[in-house]
């Protein structure tokens, strides 16, 4: 065989991979979206979820979690990236230990959170031993929305830093020693170098990061149903109650291409703030 | 031994299923209950039983996937009565199957209800359960006076609760509210019939107002933790709830843990009665399973009465033919059994059914209940406002699937009426 065949002879099943398991169902959810369940093509699925009182309050508690989860996680990630960059000795061990939550799927992280936080969980017995309350207080109830809504806070900061974290390490790592020289020469200090050169020239990196965050935000699911369960809504535990417990694929297709819609927009929003000029790149 | 588990290992599953009959079922899916049926139930059984509990969702996809690609592995299937109208279509005619069953053909009601409401037997009833409350002993002292624990009212159960909150500083009363609970139920079989008569026609009349506006003061007394119940026997067991509404089924772990700590009695009635709502479970075929010969024998042979008695010792659902319980029954059995028979046979008694005629829109309808729940007791929501908006969902729901009215509203030509 030729050998300029080769690089798409290889690329080949992961792309009929894809093209089976992901553009066809991605295809079919996009049809059954628009159909009706008489069989029209409309916007009746559309109608129907806009109308449910659990539209809004969904599409709020997911944007809100996407904007206080991930800007937390972006400074985390950049502070952590710039000390395992700067570490001699243990480097790779240090970075294994801090990306232990990426291996965790996020159904076994809301376990983990949820016997921490839940009424007769870790959290609960500690302060009770410690005499600070007197009877197991329950936290995670519809009476603390607020509560709930930190607790799945912090539990998707604990999970999903790390992603960020593994690819700003690398991003960092790709800077030219030289830039950092020139700046010392010109007498730039440490906070300069880190705001004139590091944060820059990590752009590209920054613009993947984030675009990876934003879009599995969108799709927080697990860990909020496991500590909020149907007091705190969000767009993919809606799509998947339509899907298995209203047996409407319809809506849950409309739901899923609400989805979609809100990823393709953030997505070109990073793409056109976090640019970088053609001239500029390393 | 050799035959049910070192042969099928040794040859593998693929030889194995040739001869293996699936017994694919929404019941006894926790774990242990699941290993009773395996290991108890069915073990006897002369043939090889494939046992797959499955949650309904996956449930209901598998079989229609199966049956719209024409190639059926499964043998025999196990659901609730609410659950059949949304495979309807898939299920094959069991006619003679329960033909040649006479000690379940007996019970002329139930039966009926197995053919979901057209010409010809859909399912075969398997084993029934139903709803009921129960109580931890300490409560019983803060009855409010002269109530009769097996003839409660509603506002006698408003005024307990309150006791307790009184005596114990935190809300005693629990109700299953959790994702998986079914809090829908106690508003459809329980909270509606015995306040409104009706479960659909009367969804917004005055009546259902002053019981919205009565739950709504009950749950003041009610554990805020209940939006996390599932199975109410974990709550009681750990003593955070003591009078709990919930299946029997899913008490079934606190009287048998502590069967002298628990008591068990029929829910309460209102102005209309005491409405509660009887589970059936059935067993149906698909259409064009691989062997129905072997499916007819399995159904026949969970019918047989100690198969039945047995099935309630895994379960904790009771037989659905007429024999005679051994007294070696498990505590859960003797605590329940009783308050079910006061149930449904209270001179005020007032079953309903669950819906038949809703297809695949039946969870879209208890959507309409959990939610008019949630946005009036959770969210504090204006009643009125609330049951207008939910009214029109269920209109719509009603004309689409073009379902009549069923117990305990009134007979109905055409879709049921929403008043």
């Amino acid at each position: 065989m030729n050998k300029k065949y080769y690089p798409y002879v290889l690329i080949a099943p992961s792309v009929l991979f894809l093209l089976l398991f992901f553009v066809y169902p991605f295809l079919e959810v996009f049809v059954q979206a628009f159909t009706s369940s008489d069989g029209q093509v409309g916007f009746s699925n559309f109608e129907n979820i806009f109308t449910d009182y659990n539209f809004l309050p969904s599409l709020k508690n997911t944007l809100l979690l996407a904007l206080v989860v991930v800007p937390v996680q972006l400074c985390m990630a950049i502070g952590m990236s710039l000390m395992i960059s700067k570490m001699k000795k243990g480097r790779d061990t240090v970075l294994y230990i801090l990306t232990i939550p990426l291996g965790v799927s996020d159904l076994a992280a809301g376990i983990i959170w949820l016997a921490i936080l839940d009424q007769n969980g870790f959290l609960n017995s500690f302060l009770f031993s410690i005499g600070i309350i007197d009877q197991p207080e329950s936290w995670l109830n519809y009476q603390n929305p607020i509560i709930i809504f930190a607790a799945v806070v912090v539990a998707e900061i604990w999970r999903a830093t790390a992603i960020l974290l593994v690819i700003l390490v690398s991003g960092i790592g790709l800077i030219p020693k030289e830039y950092y020289e020139a700046a010392e020469i010109f007498g730039a200090n440490s906070w300069v170098r880190l705001w004139k050169v590091t944060l820059p020239l990590l752009r590209p990196s920054l613009q993947t990061a984030l675009i990876l965050r934003t879009l599995l935000a969108f799709e927080v699911f697990a860990v909020v149903m496991l500590l909020g369960g149907s007091n705190m809504p969000v767009l993919m535990g809606e799509t998947f109650n339509w899907a298995f417990n209203y047996q409407d694929t319809g809506a849950a297709s409309a739901y899923a291409v609400v989805i979609l819609a809100l990823s393709i927009v953030f997505t070109l929003f990073y793409l056109r703030v976090l640019r970088v000029p053609k001239g500029a790149r390393i | 031994m050799l035959k049910k588990i070192i042969l099928p290992i040794l040859l593998g599953s693929s030889i194995a299923s040739a001869s293996e009959i699936i017994f694919y079922s929404t019941q006894a899916n926790p774990l242990k209950e699941a290993d009773a049926m395996r290991n108890d139930v069915l073990i006897d059984f002369d043939g090889t039983v494939k046992y797959l509990p499955q949650e309904a969702g996956p449930f209901f996809s598998r079989i229609q996937a199966e049956s719209r690609t024409n190639s059926v592995t499964l043998g025999v299937l196990g659901a609730l009565h609410g659950q059949y109208p949304q495979i309807k279509d898939s299920l094959d005619t069991v006619d003679d199957v329960i033909a040649a069953l006479p000690s379940v053909s007996e019970n002329a009601t139930i039966t009926a209800l197995g053919k979901l409401g057209g010409d010809h037997q859909k399912y075969i009833p398997w084993m029934q359960a139903t709803y009921l409350m129960a109580a931890n002993k300490k409560a019983l002292p803060y009855l409010p006076e002269g109530a009769n624990i097996n003839a409660l009212t509603y506002d006698q159960l408003a005024q307990w609760g309150q006791n307790l909150t009184e005596a114990t500083g935190s809300p005693k009363l629990g109700f299953p509210a959790g994702e998986k609970g079914l809090m829908h139920r106690f508003i459809q079989g329980y909270l509606y019939p015995s306040f409104t008569h009706s479960v659909v026609t009367d969804f917004r009349s005055e009546d259902a107002h002053k019981m919205w506006a009565y739950f709504r003061g009950l749950w003041k007394n009610v554990n805020p933790r209940s939006t996390a119940y599932n199975l109410m026997q974990d709550p009681l067991l750990t003593g955070e709830v003591w009078v709990a509404f919930d299946h029997s089924a899913r008490l079934k772990g606190a009287f048998d843990q502590k069967p002298n700590d628990f008591i068990a009695f029929p829910a309460p009635s209102a102005k209309y009665g005491r409405g509660f709502m009887p589970v059936i479970a059935g067993l149906a075929i698909p259409k064009n399973t691989p062997d129905r010969a072997a499916s007819v024998k399995l159904i026949k042979y969970l019918s047989e009465p100690n198969v039945q008695i047995k099935t309630l010792k895994a379960t904790g659902f009771y037989p659905m033919v007429d024999v005679a319980l051994p007294k070696d029954l498990p505590a859960n059995v003797r605590i329940a059994g009783k308050a079910i028979a006061l149930q449904a046979n209270a001179p005020d008694a007032l079953p309903s059914v669950l819906p038949v005629g809703l297809g695949n829109l039946s969870g879209q309808f208890n959507k309409v209940y959990s939610d008019t729940f949630q946005q009036i007791i959770l969210r504090n929501a204006d009643i009125d406002s609330v049951l207008n908006r939910q009214a029109k969902r269920l209109k719509t729901l009603i004309n689409r699937a073009k379902a009549p009215c069923w117990a305990p509203d009134k007979e109905s030509d055409g879709p049921c009426p929403i008043n």
